[in-house]
């Protein structure tokens, strides 16, 4: 069970680790590289707590393995920021009180940022379907897809 | 557990046709992944199928059909206008599966090779009467797709066979098709009933028609009758009477954790009449 | 920051600003149970019971321990003996004896340097079984040819001859039950049952643990409660509890099933036997849902009078619950103690037993025993107001209890706001929406009592006047926020200058975990205590400072000041001013209170729910949702509503869709998120809210506590609508579609 070496660009930094063909993506970004933002909730697929975008495509990194990331972009929480800046997504979800526990929130964040990247201006029908594979337990997901409706209207008006 | 990328079918037969123990294929990767992180399946050897050139891609055939590579996730399908307009059935029931991040890896491919009885897509694929490449050492051949599972969590692909493209005929006019499933949520359920159904019209009339059961038997099921119940009606209340008796009568589901035999053969019916309708509709041009 | 609509004297309670983790949270830093490694450390396993119950004969790990890589490999042989009661229990539970009581328990475990090949070892360890018959029905349970799972575990309660499997009788009431039911005009008696759901947090328990031969150890854990895993750890394994050090992590939800211990134990005993190298156990989603404390499973009578014109003039309620094969584990005592607690009733009996199965042990969930005694006793109500042509809500204000009478479960309510939750539902536009067909309204109504309990917190004044306030109860939903205001309102100084920090048990005294809605009302109140003890030294050293006596000085606005003209007359002191010359004044200024925080006040709330349901599939879609709660004062009405939010939505789980399902082996049918269906946001509307305040009088800003109650009324409100919109009764959850169209159908005949 020799290890393979991996490159991809993570948050748009060059990386390398070694991975064993049976860990995923999440295990790679959390034990190899660190990133411990994304997390692991179920481990198959039926959470979206370990959401990243791999090539621009929102996934699952539960269910990519580490090797597969091979000459992949890849983005997570810790890139949604700019240096000192919040995305607006971001700022919405403490404003609004989108978070309780705060551990489903990584992923719903990247996974509505894949949302509004492609559709700017969603109807809550299509940002609750969207979000369906993001399980929250605490807040009854009033407040989160308030907090994203909210953002994509900041967003729109700043474009 | 080794992982191999190669970069043609050639080469992936060949190293699954010397493999020995367990190996999986990697299309979208959903189930594989879910399999070993369950202990479920640890293969000894993987091999990813995603870097062989075309196998992302969508492409018109010759006759007007369409070849659909076997990496083609979920999300490229439901993106793809002209596919979506001749074959919305068979796009709604990929785009059934699973959440929005696992539409991003999920493939038609995996899904009918994983062999599950409610896998959402398969049904819509066998009533477009869509069939699959098989590539192995032995050559290649063409499967219909309904010919391809062979019990929960079995196909009928033997050692070094591997499926290189799916193909779907082409649409014809006046036709329309139309996947409906019943889950107890609105999402990220396994189907508990999914009935799939095509429909070509001459005028009012229907003079072709398949309907495929999921989740009501070991595999897929095509319904015959019921598609006879349809062939010469105008879909009016006595043909889906009898749609809705054929399929219940065709059903032979068992009761689990998702779903009991009573229910999955009432819902059965429900969604029969219900799906016939849409495709209808939309063979009519009025969806 | 625009101050809420809310009546308010406060300068900053009852207004919304951003929560002081908010930013941690967001960028992904916020550290959980998973989140820790440790130079050094191993990796754990454990190996689990395939089957129900099943006597172990014997385990061998020489395979997995002739692996590289593999350090330690534990077994019950590696635990202390001679406990009793619950710490037995504990003990039994983390690691399972001469045999296996449910499916999922642990038999054996073990450290490796992967994770990869800790999981590959532990498939190595062969454990040989005698598989014994088993039981997992609560009336199954029941029964006096039900397979024993312990000889003798009935205590004095228990009436001799009583089936082998019941653990625990009790019996209250008040009033003359039989004058009671005569001066009824409308008496019913039914039957309920409800199935073992889970909590369902997102996050599975993680810790990392180290334990040395000298009996010294570290943890790193997400807990609800660092004590209780300090104490619970150390009984299990026979340490002394200050020589154990807890440090809570940011915690991924709890809901109640996070207070006490599972797998904690493990990485403990197996760091000791691995020469003290510090162990991380991770559960998958699998293990969480096998192997920690869902819920109990109920079946319960409920027998009730009511007059032509809406009195109800007694109840008795007679409740059965399995918590799985552990004494004590169930909620029976609580379920009756809540089952009438809404109503003023001349005479009422409660009966209950706990019966074993071979299930987990059932942890406490949100109001713990309170949603399945609702669920019981609101339907039947809602079911006589029909019959008798009533309205629910006239009829639950008629019977409500108020200030001044006797509850159900014995004592006198001091001031409670069920009347005015009543009254603001009656008032709500959702009331007034049309319904069309297949629709149908629910009300229900709920109760939780709310909890003090041990608390102790300290506040040290910094160099430049902020504050540091070390809390021991963690933050699971913006409790930081709250004490924030808290402390920043009662000391006079800005929201931001005030940090709270989740602390270690090293740093406090013993606190209860965030548990039973105590940490905004417990913690809460003894911070604002440990404040005020800390503005009297500062009124002190400004008293010296000028000179003047030491009560002619009061605190405003941030600052000491002479109190009145007579005091003398000096510039106020800031709290910055002094903070910057403490050293020099008589050193540092802090303030702590410890105190078993009395003064509890209990929170009522109804919800009203409108679905509808598809009459060909018996599908159920929730159409429009209220929550109106008593929060006595909402400190901070973003993460109030939040709670009546989530917990509406954890009770829709329950009424509609989540059960342990089991199959005739005894093995749980759906333990992955796939199967075990919790709430989508696809599932949901947006969930309305209505915060009512009638302050606690035993809190200095009139807490209560929000947390439990939400999720009490959604099991009967929804039963109700699901009736009102298909003509049939289901008295049975989960109202799952198949539940449904069968009762449609049967309706139909």
């Amino acid at each position: 069970m020799s290890k393979v070496h991996v490159s991809a660009v993570v948050n748009g930094d060059n990386v390398d680790f070694l991975a064993d063909p049976r860990e995923s993506l999440l295990d790679c970004l959390r034990d190899q590289l660190g990133l411990t933002g994304s997390k692991e909730g179920c481990g198959t697929g039926d959470c979206g707590a370990c959401s990243v975008t791999v090539d621009g495509v929102l996934v699952c990194s539960c269910l990519m393995l580490g090797v597969e990331a091979e000459g992949k972009t890849i983005g997570t929480v810790e890139g949604l920021a700019d240096v000192g800046t919040l995305h607006p997504l971001q700022r919405k979800f403490i404003e609004h009180a989108a978070l309780q526990c705060g551990f489903c929130t990584p992923g719903i964040l990247v996974a509505s940022k894949a949302l509004l990247d492609h559709n700017p201006d969603p109807t809550e029908t299509e940002v609750r379907y969207w979000l369906a594979g993001n399980l929250c337990r605490c807040t009854g997901y009033d407040k989160i897809v308030r907090a994203v409706m909210d953002a994509a209207a900041e967003l729109r008006e700043a474009v | 557990m080794h992982y191999y990328k190669p970069q043609s079918f050639d080469e992936a037969v060949q190293i699954a046709a010397s493999a020995s123990g367990v190996t999986r294929f990697l299309a979208g990767g959903t189930d594989v992944l879910v399999q070993l992180r369950a202990g479920t399946v640890t293969p000894d050897h993987l091999i990813d199928l995603k870097l062989i050139p075309g196998v992302h891609d969508i492409a018109r055939t010759e006759d007007g059909g369409w070849k659909i590579g076997i990496a083609v996730s979920g999300i490229d399908l439901g993106r793809h206008a002209e596919l979506v307009a001749e074959w919305p059935g068979v796009v709604e029931g990929m785009s059934l599966v699973g959440s929005t991040q696992v539409q991003g890896r999920a493939t038609l491919t995996g899904n009918l090779c994983n062999g599950s009885p409610a896998a959402d897509s398969v049904p819509g694929l066998v009533t477009a009467r869509a069939t699959v490449t098989v590539v192995g050492p032995n050559g290649s051949r063409e499967v219909a797709v309904e010919d391809i599972p062979a019990g929960p969590g079995r196909n009928v692909l033997q050692q070094g066979e591997i499926i290189s493209a799916i193909t779907l005929p082409p649409r014809g006019k006046n036709s329309g098709d139309a996947y409906l499933r019943f889950i107890p949520r609105t999402e990220m359920d396994i189907a508990v009933v999914g009935v799939a159904v095509s429909v070509t019209l001459d005028g009012d009339k229907i003079i072709a028609a398949r309907v495929a059961l999921g989740a009501v038997a070991p595999k897929v099921l095509v319904a015959a009758d019921a598609a006879a119940a349809l062939i010469g009606s105008t879909l009016d209340d006595a043909a889906i009477a009898a749609l809705q008796a054929a399929v219940t009568a065709a059903a032979v589901p068992i009761t689990d954790r998702r779903g009991t035999v009573e229910f999955r053969k009432d819902v059965v019916a429900v969604l029969a009449a219900r799906a016939a309708r849409i495709a209808y509709d939309r063979a009519k041009g009025a969806v | 920051m625009p101050k809420d609509e809310l009546k308010s004297e406060y300068r900053l309670i009852g207004t919304r600003p951003d929560r002081p983790d908010g930013l941690d949270k967001v960028t992904g830093r916020a550290r959980y149970g998973a989140d820790m490694s440790l130079p050094g450390m191993l990796h754990a396993a454990v190996v689990r019971s395939p089957h129900a119950h099943a006597k172990i004969l014997k385990i061998d790990a020489s395979a997995a321990l002739a692996l590289d890589g593999v350090k330690a490999v534990i077994t019950r042989a590696d635990f202390p003996t001679g406990l009793t009661g619950e710490d037995w229990n504990l003990q039994e539970n983390s690691m399972a004896g001469e045999v296996a009581l449910y499916d999922g328990h642990a038999v054996a475990a073990v450290a490796a340097t992967s994770r990869l090949l800790a999981e590959d070892a532990a498939k190595l360890i062969k454990v040989e079984y005698e598989v014994l018959p088993h039981v997992i029905d609560v009336d199954d349970a029941l029964r006096m040819d039900a397979p024993v799972i312990r000889a003798g575990v009935g205590d004095h309660t228990v009436p001799e001859g009583s089936p082998p499997n019941v653990s625990k009788k009790i019996e209250f009431g008040h009033g003359d039950l039989e004058a009671g039911f005569a001066a009824a005009d409308l008496i019913r008696e039914q039957t309920y049952k409800t199935e073992a759901t889970h909590q369902g947090y997102i996050e599975p328990h993680a810790c990392v643990a180290q334990l040395g031969s000298d009996g010294k150890g570290e943890m790193w854990v997400c807990t609800q409660g660092q004590w209780y895993i300090r104490r619970m750890c150390s009984a299990v394994l026979g340490l002394e509890a200050s020589q154990l050090r807890v440090t809570p992590s940011e915690i991924g939800g709890g809901f109640g099933g996070k207070t006490i211990i599972f797998m904690e134990a493990l990485p403990l005993a197996l760091s000791r036997k691995a020469g003290g190298k510090p162990v991380k156990l991770v559960m998958s989603r699998s293990d969480v849902l096998r192997a920690t404390g869902p819920t109990a499973s109920a079946s319960m009578d409920v027998k009730l009078g009511m007059t032509k014109d809406g009195k109800i003039t007694a109840a008795h309620v007679n409740f059965r619950m399995q918590g799985g094969a552990f004494v004590g584990a169930s909620p029976v005592g609580e379920a009756l103690s809540c089952a009438l607690a809404c109503y003023d009733i001349p005479a009422v009996m409660h009966e209950g037993v706990e019966v074993l199965a071979n299930r987990p042990k059932a942890a406490a969930y949100r109001a713990p025993g309170s949603p399945m005694a609702a669920f019981a006793v609101e339907s039947l109500v809602d079911e006589m107001c029909h019959e008798l042509g009533l309205d629910p809500l006239d009829v639950r204000l008629k019977n409500a209890v108020h200030e001044g009478v006797k509850a159900s479960y014995g004592p006198t309510y001091a001031r409670i706001g069920l009347v005015e939750v009543l009254e603001a539902t009656k008032k709500h536009p959702n009331l007034l929406a049309p319904l069309g067909p297949n629709q149908g309204r629910g009300i229900a109504s709920g109760f939780w009592f709310n909890h003090g309990g041990e608390t102790s917190v300290s506040l040290a004044i910094g160099e430049d006047g902020t504050v540091t306030v070390s809390i021991g109860t963690p933050d699971i939903g913006g409790s930081r926020a709250s004490m924030s205001l808290m402390v920043a309102e009662t000391l006079g100084i800005a929201y931001e200058a005030v940090r709270v920090n989740i602390v270690e048990t090293g740093a406090l005294g013993v606190n209860e975990p965030s548990h039973g809605s105590r940490a905004t009302f417990a913690s809460g109140k003894a911070a604002v205590e440990a404040a005020r003890s800390a503005i009297r030294e500062m009124c002190r050293r400004a008293a010296k400072e000028w000179g003047i006596e030491e009560e002619a000085v009061e605190w405003k606005d941030g600052a000491a000041m002479p109190a009145g003209p007579n005091a003398g007359k000096f510039p106020p002191m800031t709290i910055a001013e002094i903070g910057a010359k403490m050293g020099g004044t008589g050193g540092p200024i802090s303030g702590h209170h410890e105190t078993n925080a009395d003064g509890v006040g209990a929170s009522f709330g109804t919800h009203v729910v409108d679905v509808e349901v598809d009459p060909e599939t018996g599908r159920t879609t929730i159409l429009r949702y209220l929550v109106v709660q008593d929060a006595g004062t909402a400190i901070h009405p973003a993460y109030v509503e939040g709670q009546y939010q989530g917990g509406a939505v954890q009770g829709i789980g329950w009424a509609l869709n989540e059960e342990y399902v089991y199959g005739a082996n005894g093995r749980l049918q759906n333990a992955v998120f796939l199967d075990y269906r919790i709430p989508v946001a696809s599932d949901l509307p947006m969930i309305d809210t209505v915060i009512v305040e009638v302050p606690n009088p035993g809190h200095p800003y009139g807490v209560r506590g929000v947390g439990e109650t939400g999720i009490t009324p959604p099991l009967p409100a929804i039963a109700n609508a699901v009736a009102m919109a298909t003509g049939a009764r289901l008295r049975s959850l989960p109202l799952s579609p198949p539940k449904v169209l069968a009762a449609i159908k049967a309706k139909k005949g």
